[in-house]
């Protein structure tokens, strides 16, 4: 680890797995802290918001601690994943959940089987695919780790850098909307495909703290 | 295009990798954290840690063996054996496990699966199951398999699919250490009854006994232990001959 990587923070709102996203954040090279109530983001270079537990009691949790205004107000980079990038969208079907609305659009159960839709599969990224090795055209990325049950549906097909086929559905796996990425699969949990995710990621925090 | 998996599984008994026949003539077989870095850089696509032991001291010692994983592999991880409560798992959970596979407890106690789903996402939870072939059906075995209470198997794994579980570990106790193949029609049968993942364990000795498992209508993993043991073969060996025998397998290379 290094102590002069950028500072992130890595919300948890309450249940599962954040250990490996820590480890994989300094694996890349920045310093992650755990954050558990609405705090100034501020000193923050960077905020990730980990895809684990089911949308209902997440934003519960997300609001009980006020995160969910700091989310929405901070103006850091922010990587969201899995079920965390479903948060970002207005509405989802999971629970019937009001989320946070960061990026326009709803998430809606997978149309294919067996669900969850759980392993390695590929994406076909765009444009500003982060850690792409070509940002004007088309390129196979992963395969990446996914495991999920419902996916997001932008109203804006210009945030979608990412899509990932399963079965008959095609489905956005990446979105940036401004300094906000979204990825559905687990690049903590996707191996060197995934540190590469996440070290584009990094360095995107890094510019914009020395931007700032 | 999703890519079957293959799950190197290994069983833990107070912090090392051990071998046996299920309980009797234990081996020492290493260190799990080390073995878990090699399966991963050679291609595995995901860790099974099986505590056989599960005792109370066993458990924090496994505790121990999950933080320390997860320094260093960054694919996911499993973690069975002796978890019997909600916040049994998010002990392991918070440890660095994905997902933990529940058994005993889930059949003397079918609730703890919609809780733990409930509380993690049915993404976390894995549910168990021990197979032993009984006239024209299967019936499930617990404590390690010394316990048959006479459940069909088939009627199990489809209420622990609508109860919450994400996926089903299928062991056949038939099988399991002969190394004469998964049982392919208990796969098939329970095929036909869940719609969640299905993992294949107990059997597995070549590469076409994986590929025969992992066929459509089958499993969506496999699970295998001592066919990576000693290097028999390795996990990038084992995921060129299943490329070879047109499974598809997310390969090293990519």
């Amino acid at each position: 680890m290094t102590a002069d990587g950028p500072r992130i923070a890595v919300i948890d709102h309450g249940a599962g797995n954040l250990v490996s996203m820590e480890r994989a954040l300094e694996r890349v090279g920045a310093v992650p802290e755990r954050i558990a109530i609405a705090t100034d983001l501020d000193g923050f270079d960077g905020v990730v918001l980990p895809g684990v537990g089911a949308t209902g009691s997440a934003m519960r949790t997300l609001r009980r601690t006020g995160i969910d205004d700091a989310l929405v107000a901070h103006g850091r980079p922010m990587l969201a994943v899995c079920v965390g990038m479903q948060l970002l969208f207005e509405w989802s079907d999971e629970d019937d959940t009001a989320c946070l609305g960061i990026v326009s659009g709803r998430v809606r159960p997978l149309d294919a089987m067996p669900l969850p839709h759980m392993g390695w599969n590929d994406v076909v990224g765009y444009g500003a695919f982060p850690g792409g090795p070509d940002p004007s055209g088309e390129q196979r990325n992963g395969p990446f780790y996914f495991v999920h049950s419902y996916a997001p549906e932008p109203a804006d097909g210009t945030v979608i850098v990412g899509r990932t086929r399963y079965g008959s559905d095609e489905f956005a796996s990446v979105v940036r909307s401004g300094d906000t990425i979204g990825a559905q699969f687990h690049p903590e949990r996707s191996g060197s495909a995934g540190l590469r995710f996440l070290e584009a990621f990094t360095r995107s925090c890094s510019e914009a703290a020395h931007a700032a | 295009m999703l890519r079957r998996r293959l799950i190197p599984c290994l069983d833990v008994a107070d912090g090392r990798v051990v071998k046996g026949t299920r309980f009797v003539d234990l081996t020492d077989e290493g260190d799990p954290v080390e073995m878990a870095e090699r399966y991963a850089a050679d291609g595995a696509d995901e860790i099974c840690f099986l505590d056989i032991a599960a005792t109370p001291s066993g458990r924090t010692t496994m505790l121990d063996t999950v933080r320390r994983t997860a320094q260093n592999v960054f694919v996911p991880l499993t973690v069975g054996g002796g978890v019997r409560t909600v916040s049994g798992m998010r002990s392991v959970l918070r440890a660095g496990a994905d997902k933990v596979a529940v058994n005993s407890a889930a059949v003397q106690r079918p609730r703890l699966i919609a809780a733990c789903a409930r509380a993690f996402g049915r993404q976390c939870v894995v549910v168990a199951i021990d197979a032993r072939r009984s006239g024209a059906s299967w019936t499930v075995h617990t404590h390690g398999g010394r316990v048959d209470l006479g459940i069909d198997a088939l009627d199990w794994a489809a209420r622990a699919a609508r109860l919450g579980a994400g996926e089903i570990l299928l062991t056949s106790m038939d099988r399991d250490g002969t190394n004469d193949g998964y049982d392919l029609g208990l796969l098939e049968a329970v095929r036909r009854r869940v719609d969640i993942p299905i993992i294949a364990s107990g059997g597995a000795g070549t590469p076409e006994h994986l590929a025969e498992a992992l066929e459509p209508g089958r499993a969506d993993a496999v699970l295998a232990a001592s066919i990576f043991h000693r290097d028999r073969y390795t996990v990038d060996a084992m995921k060129t001959e299943l490329g070879v025998r047109g499974i598809p397998i997310r390969t090293p290379a990519a």
